[in-house]
């Protein structure tokens, strides 16, 4: 990646069901930037991953995303992600019968060669093995994981792990970590974290860290931290941002923006994603 | 190996079209439309029968005349008897050897695209063009341990008493409306019969198309596995596409005896205007193996219950079976497992995939016998709908009469998931690649259990109805 590329959120609404969940988020990431977004239970966290990715139920009632420029939120996901954009789910789904190795080969087909045609050559085999084989070594995952079928039956820290494969293997500009730390034990956050910033390193992949909790922030450092409550970011800041919430928690944020806080609540309520995180 | 083989198909990208056809086919025989005591009387002076035979099928002409068409299943209707060709030769005499083979059947072949390379591991390549077999090989030192792979043709004319003591003993004449017809009828099929304790290691193979508008193909099968043997049998089936009706209606019977295994499998792809009608019927002795592996892609209407009469102790029987409907298709498929001894076990797995306005059924009967004690079976039957226009239904038939079995049924249909697409999209493939992912993903667990190149072509197949580009 010789050029640095941008990608630049402004005034973001963002409606589920009807209910606005972000109402005005405005964010800008350059690559090789960290990120972090934090914030409690129900403040849209999630609502903003799944809207940059595209997904449908997830409806932009306003405001711009780019990437260098260009329309993001015209495109569709897959689109997304040809033009560089990655989002490591909190909850991936799984794929029966679909083996990691032959979803990865098409996933890395498409994102490398984005004017690619349905039922063109996928990348060589030999070349795609070779790769996939390093990048699982170097997460210290089993190579019989490649013949498992996708997220089946994985357990959280492989679902995880398996999330950092597929970034490792799709080297985009920008990469989305949604709550990748939730339901890993401190070991598992490390070795995630780890490979996280080892393909960031590498790729100089804009990260933006998506967490409940401040602990995978002592292995991925971002350099920009910002708090989302109610549907906005109300605070931006550095890391010293990280500290003061693993000293005060949320309620210094809900004290001083108690109209955001009403929402808050309602949210949590309302977003199912919410129930039960980092519990 | 189920990984590698999903990489290999992965990567096939060839031009995969079953839609030609031979314009310049030299018939050498074509009986006129429609079915009469003539009709049937000239198909067995044709092929210069013996009297049994012909008696065997006036009596299934006759029986097929008396019974009504079955008003269960698929839709029937239109099935216009009298507009049916029932017998057609391709060419006079049968291949000996490959130099033999006429070059426009080669020809076929070559667009079928069996590899030349791959026909040397292959224990016999019957090839049924039209009605009869033209090419036939057997494996030379199989051969010398007495088994037999021959069309049933010539195994009326080289073993009259095999075929006589087993044609029609699985499946009576009078079993079916279908099954009467095909024994009026029948022309080509396979033969095959395994000695006591021969092992075949390499399945046999036969390649059945039809290549004629309005022509009936009635191929009858009958596999004979003695005592402690053991056989692999596939075949497989592509058929060029037509407009107007066609009827396909084999009849596949065979005897699993003591000990012994057998395993047939195919994928049958026909034309979308081919109504495909089958009975197939095993029978496992004592300590039996049979198992049937069925994919049913293309057809308009499709109907076929594989079964398994399981009248030893101890036999086992398994049917896995994968139907694809697509629009204007019914797949009316399942299995039927009977246990009639002790101590016998089954299992039948049905996954099923309707799309543009497809319907997929699942059709099973799963019979314990008074006196069948410790028996069991598990069903499962799964059903993927891809649209909200098309169409899945189960009909599961359970009759037990029997108090000490085990018996597990699970039936799932769940449509194509919207975060299965999102999560895969998000990835960089297309909502339709991603569609063909989750498809081949939801038979994997049966296609895996294809030898590998039949493996490869139900995912190209499978590839091809997801794109829309057949029928």
């Amino acid at each position: 990646m010789s050029m640095s590329k941008v990608l630049r959120i402004e005034n973001l609404r963002v409606a589920v069901e009807g209910k606005e969940i972000l109402r005005g988020v405005d964010l800008t990431i350059k690559q090789g930037e960290v990120h972090a977004l934090m914030g409690p239970n129900g403040s849209g966290k999630s609502t903003l991953s799944y809207a940059l990715m595209g997904h449908p139920n997830y409806e932009v009632t306003g405001g711009s995303v780019t990437i260098d420029g260009e329309d993001l939120l015209a495109m569709e996901p897959d689109e997304r992600a040809k033009a560089g954009v990655f989002l490591a789910f909190q909850y991936p789904t799984a794929i029966p019968g679909v083996t990691v190795a032959n979803f990865l080969r098409h996933a890395v087909t498409n994102v490398r060669n984005p004017d690619r045609k349905e039922g063109q050559d996928l990348i060589p085999m030999r070349d795609f093995r070779k790769e996939m084989r390093q990048e699982m070594d170097d997460l210290g995952m089993d190579q019989e994981f490649a013949r498992r079928y996708l997220n089946e039956g994985f357990s959280g820290g492989e679902k995880k792990r398996a999330e950092i494969l597929q970034l490792a293997m799709l080297r985009p500009a920008f990469a989305i970590l949604d709550e990748t730390d939730s339901g890993l034990d401190i070991d598992a956050v490390r070795i995630v974290s780890e490979g996280v910033n080892r393909v960031a390193g590498k790729h100089s992949t804009g990260i933006l860290v998506i967490t409940h909790y401040e602990r995978i922030l002592t292995y991925i450092k971002p350099q920009f931290v910002h708090i989302l409550f109610g549907g906005q970011i109300v605070e931006e800041g550095g890391p010293e941002l990280v500290q003061q919430l693993e000293r005060e928690g949320y309620d210094w944020i809900r004290a001083k923006y108690p109209d955001a806080a009403r929402r808050e609540e309602e949210l949590e309520a309302a977003d199912p994603r919410a129930q039960g995180v980092g519990a | 190996m189920a990984t590698d083989l999903n990489q290999q198909v992965a990567g096939i990208k060839e031009e995969y079209k079953y839609g030609f056809r031979d314009s310049d086919a030299n018939y050498a025989f074509k009986s006129g439309k429609g079915l009469s005591k003539a009709v049937v009387e000239q198909i067995s002076e044709m092929k210069n029968e013996p009297a049994w035979m012909r008696e065997f099928r006036l009596k299934g002409l006759d029986t097929f005349l008396k019974k009504p068409t079955p008003a269960w299943g698929g839709d029937l209707s239109e099935l216009n008897y009298d507009d049916i060709r029932y017998f057609m030769k391709a060419t006079d005499r049968q291949g000996r050897s490959w130099d033999d083979v006429p070059a426009e059947i080669k020809n076929t072949f070559d667009k079928l695209g069996i590899p030349e390379a791959e026909r040397k591991f292959l224990a016999g390549v019957g090839a049924q063009y039209e009605s009869e077999v033209v090419y036939h090989s057997l494996r030379e030192d199989l051969a010398q341990k007495g088994v037999i792979f021959v069309d049933t043709d010539t195994a009326v004319r080289e073993h009259p008493d095999l075929v006589r003591e087993y044609i029609g003993s699985i499946i009576p004449i009078a079993d079916n409306k279908f099954a009467a017809l095909n024994s009026a009828v029948w022309s080509g099929g396979s033969f095959v019969y395994i000695p006591a304790g021969v092992k075949v290691d390499i399945p046999l193979q036969a390649y059945f198309r039809i290549n004629a508008e309005n022509m009936g193909q009635f191929e009858r099968t009958l596999i004979i596995v003695e005592e402690g043997a053991q056989v692999h049998y596939v075949e497989g089936c592509t058929a060029p596409m037509y407009s107007s009706e066609s009827l396909h209606s084999a009849v596949v019977e065979i005897v699993v005896k003591k000990g012994g295994r057998c395993r047939y499998t195919t994928i049958q792809n026909w034309a979308n205007n081919i109504y495909n009608l089958v009975t197939k019927r095993a029978v496992a002795h004592e300590d039996a193996l049979m198992e049937w592996v069925d994919g049913n892609l293309g057809s308009k209407l499709t109907m076929k219950y594989p079964a398994v009469y399981m009248v030893g102790k101890g036999a086992r029987g398994e049917i896995l079976s994968i139907a694809f409907a697509g629009a204007g298709q019914h797949q009316d498929a399942g299995g039927k497992v009977v246990h009639a001894a002790p101590y016998t076990s089954s299992r039948i797995i049905s996954k099923s995939i309707s799309k543009n306005g497809g319907r997929a059924s699942y059709r099973g009967l799963l019979k314990v016998a008074d006196g069948a004690k410790g028996s069991k079976s598990n069903v499962v039957c799964d059903a993927l709908i891809l649209d909200p226009i098309s169409r899945s239904d189960t009909y599961p038939y359970i009759e037990i009469d029997e108090d000490d079995v085990k018996i597990g049924h699970e039936a799932s249909v769940s449509k194509i998931g919207e975060e299965q697409l999102f999560y895969l999209m998000s990835r960089g493939l297309s909502e339709a690649e991603a569609s063909t992912l989750i498809v081949s993903g939801f038979i994997e667990p049966l296609v895996k259990e294809l030898p590998m190149e039949y493996a490869v072509e139900m995912n190209k197949l499978i590839q091809l109805q997801m794109e829309g580009s057949v029928g």
